[in-house]
């Protein structure tokens, strides 16, 4: 580009980018309480079992979900993992003694991480609760005591296996069992954190619930594992963020969360994930969805290496709704494959998916997705809009879409546009004094305002200004 | 002033205007006319900065003056659009960019706090109406000059420019300006696909912008009609990417009558 202003050298780019465009690069030192060896065997994953003092049935899945791990291969349809090297991740770290209720009692370290982060901050403003997950556990949770008293659960997965071991071992593994794909195989192996939440019937949750996960170490491997419940006729809006260290090795995360949504109930699932640009991420996000419930995904990838994450929706019960939000930016040595699945079981069900992505600076962002309508799913609709921007011409673009359709009394809709920032676009929004990155930032949060307008404002500001981080660097 | 010395300007190495060379004063309207082709456009993106239009330095027969483009002395002819935007220029196109998913109000928010940071004193003009601080006065502000100008302004909650009609896009472009507070306006055929009403409400306010606040003008146009309302100080007929012809009103009717076969002077 620059086409109107300077070429920087690609010297003043790169030290931009490091100093601008990401902020949360910085690292803590390691005062932990426990750091695995680096690799998996099965003597890690009893390791694990053990220190959490789990009950036999845990360890068994483990161990069975390990074996497919080991056979499955690496999958080779999407993005390149061939990098990947699993001998040299390390599998868990204990980075503290437990989980506190207090941020004062939280170690120095951690919390001031987290304090950088603003996260204290917002929690007193507009969060519901919060959960903050520093390697691979949870160490600090708090819920309003008006949330307490209606009887929501808020908790790590860890303290909720301990807690409420029956509902766990009814729902663990229900949507996205151990030999669902070799990274929620792997997951389910050395699981490790995540949030549990259970909202009861008819209860709505006014703010949001948050949960902040960070990886400190390098070749960190963090797995943490979500499971939310939203009874009959509840609602919850659950919001997650991701961050790290900018290290030259690489991380992994590779999450599962499994989500129910019963009869009319609704969930709200918020992700702004900003990894750095060393950290696989590989996620497994599926929610089931009863009659006349609501289960709505909004997914902002703007970090990490690569990301492979399509959060999928199963409309099992009549009139079940599921609605995916997808934002994707590809930046520089970046390649995120993201998308959503949509799977019609029941009659009256309907989806709608709406992705955007943006390349630039040679990156990468492909939308990959499926609508899938089985037989007796009668007027059923699905709707899948997805839009590219590509800001420059060595950036790439990719749309993957598959319909599978069994039932013909159904509607499907399909649109998608590519397109690119036009100099006759940037030429007019300069010429009212605006510098050229700024006007490229302006098309681009205006490309993405439709999903943007679906966030809280807190985390619209957030991710437009994320955004504008990113369009910093891109001149050149 | 903006001054305009010997400016040469070349699209993809074919030359468009030879030479050319133009003062406007603080306050003044001038008239550019001119035949389709003549290079009256060029000479409004190459003042705005346009990166297609190549400014050349083409010493002609008649000056050996270097190409110069000046606001209040200010040499601007490297500048960037935005730059040249700062120091107080502004172009209202002739077709208006839509930006889709880019609010018009919050945009013309953006033009107005930046603005407000850079000619903070200007803004606090006291012969002006109390100028709105927040966003909420910003808003209010906004809607009513809308409204003068016959714009709904509903409208501005949509997307910058995004589906809007011909003559809406030109009362968009009003509204930047005014948020805009430039020293000297390019109108670059405003008047092209407007009716009778909407060109009479844009052409007064960029008259009442001329004679309040000193606004300096250069209208762009085939036809007479808005210079009913913008009456120019000056006018200047183009032909061949050359001024042929100058004076005052008296030129536009003699195009009025006989076209742009003018006397050339």
């Amino acid at each position: 580009m620059a086409r109107f202003a300077a070429i920087k050298t690609e010297k003043e780019k790169t030290e931009e980018l490091k100093q601008e465009s990401y902020k949360y690069g910085f690292s803590m030192p390691e005062n932990y309480a426990f750091k695995s060896k680096k690799g998996l065997n099965e003597e890690v994953i009893r390791m694990i079992s053990k220190m959490k003092d789990e009950p036999e049935w845990m360890l068994k899945r483990r161990l069975e979900a390990y074996k497919l791990f080991l056979k499955r291969e690496m999958p080779n349809w999407g993005a390149d993992l061939s990098k990947i090297n699993f001998d040299e991740v390390y599998y868990y770290i204990k980075p503290s003694s437990g989980q506190e209720k207090d941020w004062k009692d939280v170690p120095k370290e951690i919390k001031d991480t987290y304090d950088k982060l603003g996260i204290p901050e917002a929690e007193k403003e507009y969060l519901g609760g919060v959960k903050a997950q520093y390697e691979s556990e949870v160490v600090y949770g708090s819920l309003k005591e008006s949330l307490v008293k209606q009887g929501i659960l808020f908790m790590g997965m860890d303290e909720a296996l301990k807690k409420h071991p029956e509902i766990v071992a009814e729902y663990f593994g229900k949507v996205v069992g151990g030999g669902d794909n070799k990274f929620a195989s792997l997951n389910t192996a050395v699981w490790s954190g995540g949030s549990f939440i259970y909202i009861p019937k008819g209860v709505k949750v006014e703010l949001p619930l948050q949960a902040y996960f960070r990886i400190n170490a390098a070749n960190m491997g963090q797995f943490e594992r979500t499971m939310i419940i939203v009874d009959e006729g509840a609602y919850v809006h659950y919001v997650e963020g991701c961050t790290a260290p900018i290290y030259s090795t690489d991380s992994l995360h590779a999450a599962v969360v499994e989500i129910f949504v019963k009869k009319n109930a609704r969930c709200r699932y918020t992700t702004i994930q900003n990894w750095s640009t060393n950290v696989y991420n590989l996620v497994t996000k599926r929610a089931w969805v009863e009659e006349n419930g609501i289960m709505e995904w909004v997914d902002g990838n703007l970090g990490s290496k690569v990301t492979m994450k399509y959060p999928s929706v199963i409309l099992a019960g009549d009139g079940a709704r599921g609605e995916i939000l997808s934002v994707a930016v590809g930046g520089k040595d970046q390649h995120q494959d993201a998308g959503g699945k949509c799977i019609h079981l029941a009659k009256n069900t309907s989806s709608r998916i709406i992705s955007k992505s943006i390349s630039l600076n040679g990156g990468r962002a492909s939308y990959r997705g499926m609508v899938q309508i089985n037989k007796g799913a009668k007027n059923s609709r699905s709707k899948v809009v997805c839009d590219a921007l590509i800001l420059d011409k060595d950036s790439r673009s990719d749309t993957y879409p598959v319909n599978k359709i069994s039932e013909s009394d159904v509607t499907l809709e399909h649109e998608a546009t590519v397109s690119k920032i036009g100099e006759e676009q940037l030429f007019y929004l300069m010429s009212r004094g605006f510098e050229e990155h700024e006007a490229e930032a302006m098309i681009v949060n205006g490309f993405v305002e439709p999903i943007v307008k679906e966030l809280p404002m807190e985390y619209a500001v957030e991710l437009n200004r994320l955004i504008g981080l990113q369009m910093e660097g891109s001149v050149g | 002033m903006l001054q305009i010395s010997n400016l040469s300007v070349l699209i993809e190495e074919k030359q468009i205007l030879t030479g050319l060379g133009l003062e406007i004063k603080p306050g003044e309207v001038h008239a550019i006319m001119g035949p389709n082709g003549s290079g009256k456009s060029t000479l409004a993106y190459a003042l705005a900065g346009h990166p297609k239009y190549e400014i050349s330095d083409v010493r002609s027969r008649m000056s050996d003056v270097g190409v110069s483009i000046k606001i209040d002395g200010e040499e601007i002819s490297e500048a960037s659009p935005d730059e040249r935007s700062k120091k107080g220029l502004y172009l209202a196109t002739q077709y208006p960019m839509a930006v889709p998913g880019l609010t018009t109000m919050n945009f013309l928010w953006q033009i107005y706090k930046t603005r407000n940071m850079i000619h903070e004193t200007r803004f606090m003009n006291k012969t002006e109406d109390k100028k709105p601080i927040t966003l909420v006065e910003f808003r209010k502000w906004m809607e009513a000059q809308a409204k003068q100008l016959g714009l709904k302004p509903e409208l501005l909650k949509r997307g910058l420019n995004d589906g809007f009609s011909g003559g809406e896009k030109k009362k968009t472009e009003v509204l930047q300006m005014l948020v805009s507070k430039p020293k000297y306006i390019i109108l670059d055929e405003i008047d092209s696909g407007l009716d009778v009403d909407a060109l009479k409400k844009i052409a007064l306010t960029v008259a009442k912008m001329a004679k309040e606040e000193k606004v300096g003008v250069l209208v762009i146009t085939h036809y007479s009609r808005i210079l009913k309302y913008l009456v120019p100080d000056r006018v200047h007929v183009v032909k061949n990417g050359q001024i042929v012809a100058e004076g005052g009103l008296e030129l536009v009717d003699e195009i009025e009558t006989s076209g742009f076969k003018v006397k050339e002077n």
